[in-house]
């Protein structure tokens, strides 16, 4: 039986994508690190503050990673869940593993911890860049049922690789917040095709933002993992300045879609309402050419 | 929503053998599970952190249930709960049992 990345938690994947017994949990449940925030507001606070950390090995390679737990308050980032990430790539900067693997769900800042949440959050975004900075493949993976949203969002773009099924959603503004600010008639959160078109797999892949796309499976996120490891963008400074004409071209080329199909169509899908039909495979091969990137 | 904590013990149980587990997790109607090999000469302590105040006495007959059916001593349990129904944490205190025992993974 394959098993759906999506429907799983995050203790539930590295189960599936690990060698089998090889993870080894930093901070675990039962070292009972949890948000100070949290309890000074009087509110359940989980064991593990709602992300997995440590390390373990895949198809025999030595990793570390982090998983977030989309069901403990959307997988936002608190101080303490924040800092276990940095911890993670910290560490990674000093003993050199094949890569990091993170494993993303999360709405960005948990808002209940405020200031301390986005302060955790650029701490993620910098740790990344750190652990590029010093060799290490940094690989993200999105497909669980909470996206990958907010400051979240731009940390898992410094990543060298991001790898996500249709399903999994990336982006800034989470489709609710877009609404709450302006209006219904701008973007229907509830408008699910609207949705997907914005800020799902299939859109990402196109936009060339999303570097692998798979179907939601273990077999197949695990696979795609293992073929990143060596395989992402490289980080230095001619990289960095050709990411930033790809952007630039950007937004001459799509400034004006009103939509995600109106790109597609630019892109040079004759029937862009066809996409959302087009089964992982049929889709990676007929987006051969047809990418922004 | 603040949170209510309560505390059980159940004397005489078997001793049982196993690793530290955790199921569930702490989200809308669910729940997370810990369980830790602890010297109870036989008891088994539990303690709820619940968001839902004013179901003590249900938590009390769940755990009385739980207790019955497995009779599990020298551990010690810890809940976190979001509003679960009686149903569910019945499941969950199961399933940790079973992980903890290592019959199963989470």
């Amino acid at each position: 039986m394959t098993r759906s990345y999506y429907e799983s938690n995050a203790r539930a994947r590295i189960d599936a994508l690990l060698d089998a017994d090889s993870f080894h949990e930093w901070l675990p449940a039962d070292a009972r690190v949890t948000s100070p925030h949290l309890a000074t507001l009087e509110l359940p606070a989980a064991f593990d503050d709602g992300v997995v950390i440590g390390r373990g090995s895949i198809a025999g390679k030595q990793i570390f990673i982090a998983a977030q737990e989309g069901g403990f308050m959307g997988g936002a980032v608190g101080e303490v869940h924040g800092a276990k990430i940095v911890g993670v790539l910290e560490r990674a900067v000093r003993d050199h593993p094949a890569a990091v693997l993170l494993l993303l769900e999360t709405g960005g800042v948990r808002l209940q911890e405020a200031n301390a949440g986005l302060i955790a959050v650029s701490e993620v975004m910098r740790a990344i860049l750190s652990a590029r900075a010093a060799g290490v493949p940094v690989i993200v993976a999105i497909g669980g049922q909470y996206g990958c949203f907010g400051g979240m969002g731009i940390a898992a773009r410094c990543a060298s690789t991001i790898i996500m099924s249709e399903e999994g959603r990336l982006g800034l503004s989470g489709p609710e917040v877009i609404e709450t600010a302006r209006g219904v008639e701008e973007y229907d959160a509830r408008d699910r095709a609207l949705v997907w078109r914005t800020v799902g797999g299939k859109h990402r892949y196109l936009l060339g933002e999303c570097d692998v796309i798979v179907p939601d499976s273990m077999a197949a996120f695990q696979q795609a993992i293992i073929a990143s490891i060596n395989n992402g963008d490289a980080w230095t400074l001619a990289a960095l300045e050709q990411e930033h004409e790809i952007l630039s071209e950007r937004v001459q080329r799509f400034g004006k879609c009103k939509d995600g199909r109106d790109i597609w169509r630019e892109l040079g899908w004759a029937e862009p309402d066809a996409i959302a039909m087009l089964d992982n495979d049929e889709f990676v091969k007929a987006a051969q050419g047809r990418r922004a990137k | 929503m603040t949170i209510e904590n309560l505390k059980y013990r159940f004397d005489n149980g078997t001793p049982i053998q196993g690793a530290t587990a955790i199921v569930g997790v702490l989200g809308s109607g669910n729940l997370e599970v810990m369980v830790e090999p602890a010297a109870l000469g036989g008891a088994c302590e539990i303690e709820v952190s619940t968001a839902a105040r004013g179901f003590g006495t249900i938590w009390q007959a769940v755990m009385k249930d739980f207790f019955t059916r497995h009779r599990a001593g020298d551990i010690r349990i810890s809940v976190n709960d979001a509003g679960a129904t009686p149903a569910i944490v019945s499941l969950r205190l199961d399933q940790a049992i079973e992980t903890f025992k290592g019959q199963r993974k989470t």
